[in-house]
């Protein structure tokens, strides 16, 4: 018997095997990642054409053309779409920081039965249907939902009657977008937030306190720097998915004034034009590679400073 | 150590603290004097830190009151007390050189930006840390980190110094040679020092005068060889170093106390002590006060036995002796002569122990 458990131990060790375990995971990033990208890469280099797929090749050398990525820049539908998504993106993450921030501090201070509680209560809503939680928004916005007329009510109790308001014109405007991407990614910025502020140290905040700081200052000085790295992943995982969101614009966004996520859905499907729909995407990744080096470079920063605590 | 009749430094008046149901500082009343080296002595949740963090102002009391240079600390935050605290984990800011955080605690003081460079590198020239400035604490040694938590803790130059367990992270060399480094600085700069540890051999180096807790009350304070030589009670004598403990009755109190001791089976004259004959009295002896000898010793107080365990340590043997009773006697002997005979007895051995009527130590709970 144990003969046998230590022939298995070393056939587990064995090489190969443990190659194999490191091997899958990238062959599948390769498979379905690298190569659609890849795919994606070449298709946008090509023209439409009325064949399925609907893409063709130049029939001579180079065989490729740049006109659709020339096309992101002469075309302002393109950079308007960016910059809305970008926009909107950033503003959401600002508001996800702003909110989340206090509340995963807050989640860190209470006793070990209520954290649990309340980061039950964080990822509660991932129980129900995302398209599901975007519809309620609808009905929450809308000029005719109880909220509209509610909330309309209230402020013209407050102003001049001459200001009165029908209703208050919610739906289908940026506002909306970043209120339910706000809403909808605020667990994301809250957990790696949470991750990392809950590792920090108390007696550093002792510890500045004794030295004469309020407690304000702890956390100016103490509390706020250490967790950048928190801020770092919990901005990324809210802006990258954000930045492309196809959803949330579609239903309670302006439809003249839409972002990238949109474009690309609409060039694919109601335009069938696969190779302008491709330059697009790539243009986006393109663009997030230039933003995201800078975030990760503060990161790195940030990790080497936590580092001296991490370390006995 | 301060002169009798000073007004005390620190007051601690009557201070209880409980945690919900837990009493962790029971009524502990204590006054400590201006420029005093004092330790607080306990075992784990014997209330020395949190009347340390009290101390800090971390805790507050939930009844009686700490004056700390004639002025009620009640209700007073941290960092509005002229006290800083050295904490057991050092808590440097990691993110901070060291030059930064020996400086944490000026940016609040009035101070041109000159004075408080200065101040840091008077600081770190006092633990001599000047050439490592610059760096992070992860980059430091656990001496060197405990060194600039030292430098930030005396930079404020506070009215009174908080040290939890300042040597408990060091290893053994490191110890030593830091104990006397920390002494140094505090006769230096002539601030009070306040010490909880649970080291006994720490507090008696470190210590002008040492607190015994236990149970969250004071059993005993006093100066290391007061509170060594003359423990007042049972447990203080137990936890000071290692004891041997005898009960007995007393017999008559003439020329020196007459002891009947059944354990060591016979009777044991000793020379202090005011007690009535028939009084039940505990007698204690410290292991190195007890001679071991092959032949009969010319001594009041000698019992025979057979030596039954024996540790080696080189400088000193501890040598376990069961008496014909069966009680265990734990005896301490100094390795003079050098070689394998050096050692006054072996396994199995019978010898004779002894000890003088003035070595024994006259309890009475």
């Amino acid at each position: 018997m144990a003969e046998e458990t230590a022939a298995g131990r070393s056939w587990f060790n064995r090489r190969g095997w443990r190659d194999l375990i490191i091997g899958v995971p990238y062959v599948w990033l390769l498979t379905f990642f690298l190569l659609p990208f890849v795919i994606v890469f070449a298709m946008s280099l090509a023209r439409r054409a009325e064949l399925s797929p609907p893409i063709a090749f130049l029939d001579e050398w180079p065989w490729i053309r740049g006109d659709n990525f020339a096309r992101l820049f002469s075309d302002t539908l393109y950079i308007r779409a960016y910059l809305t998504s970008i926009w909107n993106a950033g503003v959401a993450t600002f508001f996800c920081l702003l909110i989340g921030y206090p509340m995963a501090l807050g989640i860190t201070r209470v006793s070990k039965s209520w954290r649990n509680i309340l980061l039950m209560l964080v990822i509660l809503p991932f129980w129900t249907s995302f398209l599901l939680r975007v519809y309620a928004w609808m009905g929450l916005l809308g000029n005719n939902s109880w909220f509209n007329r509610g909330l309309t009510a209230t402020i013209n109790a407050v102003i001049p009657s001459e200001w009165a308001l029908k209703s208050i014109p919610m739906m289908n405007s940026n506002f909306a977008v970043v209120l339910v991407m706000v809403y909808s990614y605020l667990p994301f910025m809250i957990l790696p937030l949470y991750a990392n502020l809950e590792k920090l140290d108390m007696t550093l905040n002792e510890a500045a306190l004794d030295l004469g700081s309020r407690p304000w200052q702890v956390f100016k000085d103490v509390t706020l720097p250490l967790s950048i790295p928190g801020i770092i992943a919990g901005g990324l995982l809210v802006f990258i998915p954000a930045s492309g969101e196809l959803i949330i614009p579609s239903l309670v966004g302006n439809a003249s004034d839409p972002m990238i996520g949109r474009v690309i859905s609409d060039q694919f499907s109601s335009a069938r034009d696969w190779p302008m729909a491709s330059a697009v995407a790539v243009a986006l990744l393109l663009l997030l590679l230039l933003v995201l080096p800078m975030m990760v470079y503060t990161y790195f920063e940030g990790r080497a400073q936590a580092q001296g605590e991490a370390r006995p | 150590m301060a002169a009798e009749g000073q007004a005390p430094f620190i007051r601690i008046e009557g201070v209880s603290k409980s945690f919900g149901k837990f009493t962790a500082v029971n009524d502990v009343s204590l006054d400590i004097m201006k420029g005093e080296m004092f330790a607080l002595l306990g075992g784990s949740g014997c209330g020395k830190t949190t009347l340390l963090r009290m101390l800090a102002g971390f805790e507050q009391p939930s009844s009686g009151r700490i004056f700390l240079d004639g002025q009620d600390m009640s209700g007073i935050p941290p960092y509005e007390r002229p006290v800083n605290m050295m904490f057991q984990s050092y808590a440097l800011f990691p993110h901070m050189t060291v030059e930064g955080n020996v400086g944490y605690g000026l940016k609040h003081e009035k101070m041109t930006a000159a004075e408080r460079t200065g101040r840091v590198r008077q600081m770190l020239d006092l633990v001599q840390l000047t050439a490592l400035a610059e760096r992070k604490p992860h980059q430091l040694s656990g001496g060197q980190r405990q060194r600039v938590a030292l430098a930030r803790a005396l930079a404020k130059q506070p009215k009174l110094l908080l040290l939890d367990e300042p040597l408990g992270a060091l290893d053994k060399k490191l110890r030593e040679h830091t104990q006397f480094e920390i002494m140094n600085i505090q006769e230096r700069t002539g601030i009070t020092f306040v010490v909880v540890t649970h080291d006994q051999e720490e507090a008696m180096t470190l210590a002008d005068r040492i607190a015994v807790m236990d149970h969250g009350e004071i059993r005993q304070v006093g100066a290391p060889t007061e509170v060594y030589e003359h423990p007042s009670s049972r447990f203080v004598a137990g936890f000071i170093g290692s004891i041997n403990m005898f009960d007995g009755d007393v017999k008559h109190n003439g020329a020196g106390l007459t002891i009947a001791v059944p354990s060591l089976g016979s009777d044991i004259v000793i020379e202090t002590g005011s007690a009535q004959s028939g009084d039940k009295v505990t007698v204690a002896v410290r292991p190195e006060k007890i001679m071991i000898s092959r032949d009969r010793p010319e001594c009041a107080n000698a019992f025979q036995g057979v030596v039954k365990d024996l540790g080696y340590f080189g400088k000193d043997s501890l040598y376990r002796v069961v008496l014909p009773s069966g009680t265990l006697v734990s005896v301490n002997s100094v390795n003079t002569t050098r070689g394998s005979g050096s050692r006054v007895a072996e396994w199995d051995d019978k010898v004779w122990l002894s000890f003088e009527p003035s070595a024994a130590i006259l309890l009475r709970d």
